[in-house]
């Protein structure tokens, strides 16, 4: 007599994690395809729609500079959260403290450096952005450690109050007096513009995004200080028994991923949008949570991760356009990869044998 | 005037008393469902097509509530069957409510249906000052008044609230005499999420009668915040909830009004700026700092063969 028992593994192999994460999004793509199947009604639609999400926007002519152009903020919200993440403090505020980053280099741009024509005008302005997006992430940090106020609810109120703010800016003080009333500043003088690469329409943000993950990489895997979040993640009274500060590990590694969130929306005003405008991310610090996650924390693996995403939207965008698949099934997509990812985390902790009686 | 204001406010609360009372429930399992905004979008958009295709707000309701049910399954079965980080699992949830209630939504865009309409109650609503501030509303707000009253029995004067209070606090415990922790969970998610959705269908079938991309603007994690307000417990749910309906009704009538000369944008950002306010001030307080009434099992998984 045989049966089907299902039993734990005692080891996990270490090629599981990539197996969990292509796994997951394997899932997820064929419950998309059912998705797109019953939204547009014919299974032909979904091919035609996958064939496009796959190849327009990653070839060089079509999409391939736009997708490096979304990957930019994308790797670097995904790289601040991968920083608190490890040490489960849920930072949720990654679009406010963008949009913080955003607001301060705008200001930064428009107003205060206005006529200073020098070279260093542009890291004086990402610098601005870093530490606006540093504050917004201290705010949360500073309460979590000294309050214990829960930091998933506090950096939550604090993206509403950021996406206010700004909307208050643009929609009065900041508003382009030549906009024909749109909710829009006017365009920053160019000497503030991050310089693009030749005419591939990819700025310099992109060196600066590879630059942090090697710096996030250094800093979580090879200083003590990386250790010491960890042993906070996983076991905070073990941490304070062994004499690790948590209190002000929490802030500082609140302020770090609140930096990197800033830096993120000072690199979109300068490289890319050159002025503040509305909506002008589509979710980047919220889909920076999955894409901290679906790369398991790993920096390395964020690079690419969110390459992938920055490929996902724009070829959502291009199916709006010619399909007419509204782009809100972007955020379907990313609910049921995280959805799919986390239940195989646990799924494949198990393993299925077959055994005598 | 303060009437009217008071009205407002118990009918801007009411979405965030449902929502916070659905959580309440859940939590008391130890269950922390951080999905309250998708599951008050899929509420509010099921309502929506529901009154736009059956023409009946009754049956749209009832539908809102079970396809919330349905959808806090999800969540359930992620965190208490394969034992997920229930914070990540509630936040793929908000991502999924807020995608598929965009998608579905779109067509209905400027859409009009038909709403629950007031329905003053006999005698209550002649009181001076609360009978109009209390009792002259639709269904749905004496039905969140039932419901508050019945979760405040139901929890602490009845042996079902006892085992579920006992499930939230010593699992392990409750196991040990026989309870199925499993099933209260399931149970509590399930029936949380359920009234969760309920305030959202509310947004759609009653507070307004169109669909609107996204419009439970943030209260889903207002209501978040009012449970650790309310210390865990209905009646200070349903304060806290009023409180915050004043707070955003204020902010609707002094935009209407257009009297003070401030900005629309800085009015929206209010009830954000006071629920940061208040935690941060009821933090100072040490019973709030140590989380009194929070149920000790929250957010951490059941399993029979591993403690944690």
């Amino acid at each position: 007599m045989y049966r089907v028992k299902v039993e734990k593994r005692l080891e996990i192999p270490r090629y599981f994690s990539v197996l969990i994460s292509l796994f997951s999004i394997t899932i997820s793509l064929i419950l998309m395809g059912i998705t797109i199947w019953a939204t547009t009604g014919k299974f032909s639609n979904t091919l035609e729609a996958y064939k496009e999400m796959f190849s327009w926007p990653f070839i060089p002519e079509c999409g391939l500079s736009d997708t490096i152009q979304k990957m930019i903020p994308l790797m670097l919200t995904g790289l601040g959260l991968t920083i608190v993440f490890r040490m489960r403090i849920w930072n949720i505020g990654a679009e406010g403290q963008l949009y913080l980053g955003a607001m301060a280099t705008t200001w930064g741009a428009l107003f205060l450096l206005k006529d200073f024509q020098n070279p260093l005008v542009v890291p004086i302005l990402l610098i601005l952005g870093t530490l606006a997006g540093a504050f917004w992430g201290a705010i949360p940090g500073v309460l979590k450690a000294f309050l214990n106020l829960d930091e998933i609810v506090a950096t939550l109120m604090l993206n509403y109050i950021a996406y206010y703010w700004v909307n208050y800016l643009i929609y009065g003080p900041w508003k382009d007096p030549h906009g024909y009333n749109f909710p829009l500043t006017a365009i920053f003088p160019e000497h503030t513009w991050l310089p693009s690469i030749g005419d591939t329409g990819i700025h310099l943000g992109i060196f600066i995004a590879f630059g942090m993950a090697v710096i996030v990489y250094i800093l979580m895997n090879k200083t003590r200080w990386g250790f010491d979040l960890k042993v906070i993640g996983d076991n905070e009274k073990a941490a304070k028994y062994a004499g690790i500060n948590t209190k002000k590990n929490i802030i500082f590694a609140m302020m770090l991923s609140g930096a990197l969130a800033g830096l993120a929306g000072a690199i979109q005003m300068l490289g890319v949008q050159h002025r503040l405008q509305h909506g002008f991310s589509p979710g980047y610090g919220y889909t920076g949570i999955i894409i901290a996650w679906l790369s398991r924390l790993n920096p390395w693996a964020t690079i690419l991760v969110s390459f992938l995403f920055g490929g996902l939207i724009v070829g959502s965008e291009q199916l709006q356009i010619i399909m007419r698949i509204p782009i809100s099934l972007i955020n379907v997509l990313q609910g049921i990869i995280l959805l799919s990812l986390l239940a195989s985390e646990t799924i494949f902790r198990y393993r299925i044998r077959i055994v005598k009686r | 005037m303060f009437t009217s204001v008071l009205a407002a406010a118990v009918r801007s609360g009411t979405p965030l008393l449902f929502a916070a009372l659905g959580e309440i429930l859940t939590e008391r399992s130890g269950v922390l469902n951080l999905g309250l905004e998708g599951l008050m979008l899929i509420g509010a958009v099921t309502g929506f097509v529901g009154a736009y295709t059956f023409h009946n707000v009754y049956l749209a309701f009832l539908l809102a509530v079970l396809v919330g049910g349905a959808f806090a399954f999800i969540h359930a079965f992620m965190s208490i069957t394969l034992r997920v980080n229930q914070v990540v699992s509630g936040l793929a949830l908000t991502m999924l409510g807020m995608g598929i209630s965009g998608t579905i939504g779109r067509r209905y865009i400027g859409e009009v249906i038909p709403r629950f309409s007031e329905i003053p109650l006999p005698y209550l609503s002649n009181i001076p000052i609360i009978g109009k501030a209390f009792f002259n509303h639709d269904i749905l707000v004496y039905l969140s008044y039932i419901l508050t009253v019945f979760l405040f029995y139901f929890i602490f004067r009845t042996k079902a609230g006892m085992t579920l209070r006992a499930v939230g606090e010593e699992p392990s415990a409750a196991d040990s005499l026989g309870i199925n922790v499993f099933l209260v969970r399931y149970l509590a998610t399930v029936i949380g999420g359920a009234i969760t959705a309920a305030g959202g269908a509310y947004l759609s079938l009653a507070y307004t009668s169109m669909w609107i991309e996204n419009m439970s603007a943030g209260r889903g994690w207002i209501a978040i915040a009012l449970v650790i307000f309310a210390a865990w417990e209905p009646f200070k749910a349903m304060i806290g909830s009023y409180l915050f309906g004043g707070v955003m009704a204020i902010q609707l009538r002094l935009q209407a009004g257009g009297k003070v000369n401030v900005s629309a944008n800085l009015l929206m950002m209010l009830p954000y700026v006071v629920t940061l306010l208040a935690m941060v001030l009821f933090s100072f307080s040490k019973t709030f700092r140590q989380k009194i009434g929070a149920p000790s099992a929250l957010g951490i998984p059941y399993s029979r063969e591993e403690k944690t």
